[in-house]
């Protein structure tokens, strides 16, 4: 009998040995937490001081500097610097560009990326692999390596216009709200990831359908994008956050008020030299929406962004 | 007629002259899927020719010659005379320079600094969803806005400068970060991983958590400590994700350019110009696009390169 034979020292042993491992480890538990706590102050302190300034006028801001009121939302607070942004520049109008270029640039991004992937993930046709193959060869440049020939290159494409009653071409996409989408439409990395959910789908609902005598655009849009929920659900978080905050292309191609985005607009107002704390109203007024997004997608954002990883 | 052939009795034999014309038939439903499928395919395809490879394909042609943004001339064949231009130019050598310095720095600094949080949050403790949340916010902030936020902090009487005399107890004063030539470039630095990190760290994670938990718990058994179990279990399980973050840090490091555009504008004394500011500033404010494209094809070089050099490094050695 092999209990008999723990005396009762070794069990006072084994005992303490075992609280002081615990202990150890509340000790540990107890560093971690004040560890994860000063990176959360340090990840916070600068938007909450944005949120903050935004509400106080500028001898406020920097009277409270020295002191944790920087960080309270006290004294004169009012919504004056948000007055003062929309007297000096059409805010509503930028907010609006923004929010219509990454609504369509989005739309449009799910309904061609998808497509293709289709085509590419469960339909047999010649020329399938080397297509797939040229989508893959686009993931590695990045796009600061075009964007100067494509501003030339925006600039001499045709359009169609149709002028009292009459089709006729015009030249050049330059100040425009189609220079802000169309060109970020197809993405080899949404191809990519719509490719590999795709092929997580069973093929046997393919041809189930086809045998009830479902067309191919049938299937897919009755069948593999109800089933690709997720796969959208990245896609369109990744097509928004980069058109939302859209910055280096847009202040080449849009000179104009009336089309400018939102990030542009921030630098141009930044540009006009207005005091700080309408400048800080303007910032959290376009940083809101995306964070409030966030907030409520948390997971969605996350998990689309670590799915970003599998590319490598 | 497909409902037909279902409705079939397996058993059945087809008489003689049925084979033929099933062969015709399928070959049709296989010209039919084909015409289908470049159909869907075709949107994409003409986008990405228009919106891609035309541009790439550009940048390469336009660099030899003398092609503006706006000229009532076609572009002319120059030869090589942008690229002498550009490696006479003392500007964007410093460019280079500086655009190396940031990248050297911020590649090993982030991603170490990316992986740490990701332990931290890979942990089983409560509340661990607040801090990755919390971690990632700078991530969905623009960083446009992100550069405005920071060079109001960074000036002489502001924000930093008074935290960092709180800290002291006075007896750090503090710099004018962003107009000092010393000290611009490590701000912008300090800023920019601020701000990327919990993107990176969100990769590491998703790393993290492909490696089966039962290889830690035979590392426990076996007394590994704490170091042991990270350094023959995590890391290597790491691989992959590691040749990823190291190519994606350095591309992004590279093509700096937001926060030189809006905190500033390449000075003090081009102490902060970078190779895409000088692209832009080329090809854009002066309309140069021919130049322009020499200096981005000097780039796509320089990522090319980085990332050929990379993969090499952290190739499977199996």
């Amino acid at each position: 009998m092999a209990i008999t034979t723990v005396s009762r020292t070794d069990v006072r042993q084994a005992v303490s040995q075992a609280n002081r491992k615990r202990r150890g480890r509340r000790f540990g538990r107890a560093g971690g937490y004040a560890g994860r706590i000063v990176l959360a102050v340090f990840f916070l302190f600068p938007i909450v001081f944005m949120l903050v300034s935004s509400l106080k006028p500028d001898d406020q801001i920097f009277a409270d500097l020295s002191s944790p009121k920087a960080f309270l939302p006290v004294g004169h607070v009012s919504l004056d610097n948000y007055r003062k942004v929309f007297d000096t520049v059409p805010a509503w109008r930028f907010l609006a560009n923004s929010i219509a270029i990454s609504l369509i640039t989005v739309i449009l991004g799910v309904a061609v990326n998808s497509l293709a992937a289709f085509a590419i993930s469960r339909m047999r046709w010649r020329g399938r692999t080397f297509v797939l193959a040229a989508i893959i060869a686009t993931l590695v440049v990045p796009f600061e390596t075009f964007a100067l020939p494509l501003v030339w290159w925006v600039n001499k494409l045709p359009w169609l216009v149709i002028q009292g009653g009459v089709p006729r071409w015009t030249f050049g996409w330059l100040d425009t709200y189609r220079v802000q989408i169309i060109p970020f439409v197809a993405n080899a990395f949404s191809i990519y990831l719509y490719y590999s959910y795709f092929s997580t789908i069973p093929k046997e609902l393919d041809e189930a359908a086809r045998v009830d005598g479902a067309g191919w655009f049938r299937i897919y849009r009755s069948i593999v994008m109800p089933l690709a929920g997720p796969a959208t659900a990245t896609v369109a978080i990744l097509t928004f956050l980069p058109a939302w905050n859209q910055f280096l292309w847009p202040l080449m191609v849009v000179q104009t008020e009336n089309d400018r985005p939102v990030m542009v607009g921030l630098e141009y107002f930044f540009q006009l030299n207005v005091a700080w704390g309408p400048m800080m109203a303007y910032a959290t007024l376009i940083t809101i929406p995306v964070l409030a997004l966030f907030l409520s997608f948390q997971r969605a954002f996350i998990g689309s962004i670590a799915s970003s990883g599998v590319k490598g | 007629m497909t409902q037909q052939i279902a409705v079939a009795p397996p058993a059945r034999v087809e008489p003689p002259p049925e084979p033929a014309t099933r062969g015709r038939r399928r070959r049709r439903a296989e010209r039919a899927e084909a015409r289908a499928a470049r159909t869907f395919v075709a949107p994409a395809a003409v986008l990405l020719t228009v919106f891609f490879f035309v541009p790439v394909l550009l940048c390469f042609a336009l660099a030899f010659t003398n092609a503006r943004l706006i000229s009532p001339h076609g572009p002319q064949f120059v030869g090589l005379d942008n690229f002498t231009r550009l490696f006479s130019d003392p500007l964007f050598w410093r460019s280079l320079r500086n655009t190396v310095f940031f990248s050297a720095v911020v590649v090993p600094l982030q991603s170490g600094f990316a992986l740490v949080l990701a332990l931290l949050i890979n942990a089983q403790i409560p509340g661990v969803n607040f801090f990755r949340t919390v971690y990632f916010l700078p991530v969905v902030t623009s960083i446009v806005v992100v550069s405005i936020l920071w060079t109001f902090m960074y000036q002489k009487d502001g924000l930093v400068n008074h935290l960092l005399q709180a800290a002291s107890f006075n007896a750090i004063q503090g710099a004018d970060w962003l107009n000092n030539p010393s000290t611009a470039m490590p701000a912008i630095i300090f800023m920019s991983i601020w701000q990327a990190v919990g993107f990176h760290m969100v990769i590491w994670l998703a790393g993290l958590q492909t490696i089966p938990g039962d290889l830690y718990e035979a590392a426990e058994l076996d007394g590994a400590t704490t170091w042991k179990r990270f350094r023959f279990v995590t890391w290597p399980g790491l691989r992959a994700t590691r040749t990823f973050i190291l190519v994606t840090i350095t591309i992004a490091a590279l093509s700096l350019f937001a926060q030189i555009k809006v905190m500033t504008n390449g000075g003090p004394l081009d102490s902060t110009s970078t190779v895409v500011f000088q692209a832009v500033r080329a090809g854009y404010e002066q309309q140069q696009t021919a130049y322009a494209s020499a200096i981005s094809l000097v780039f796509f070089v320089l990522v090319l390169m980085v990332s050929l050099v990379q993969r090499y490094l952290t190739r499977d050695k199996d």
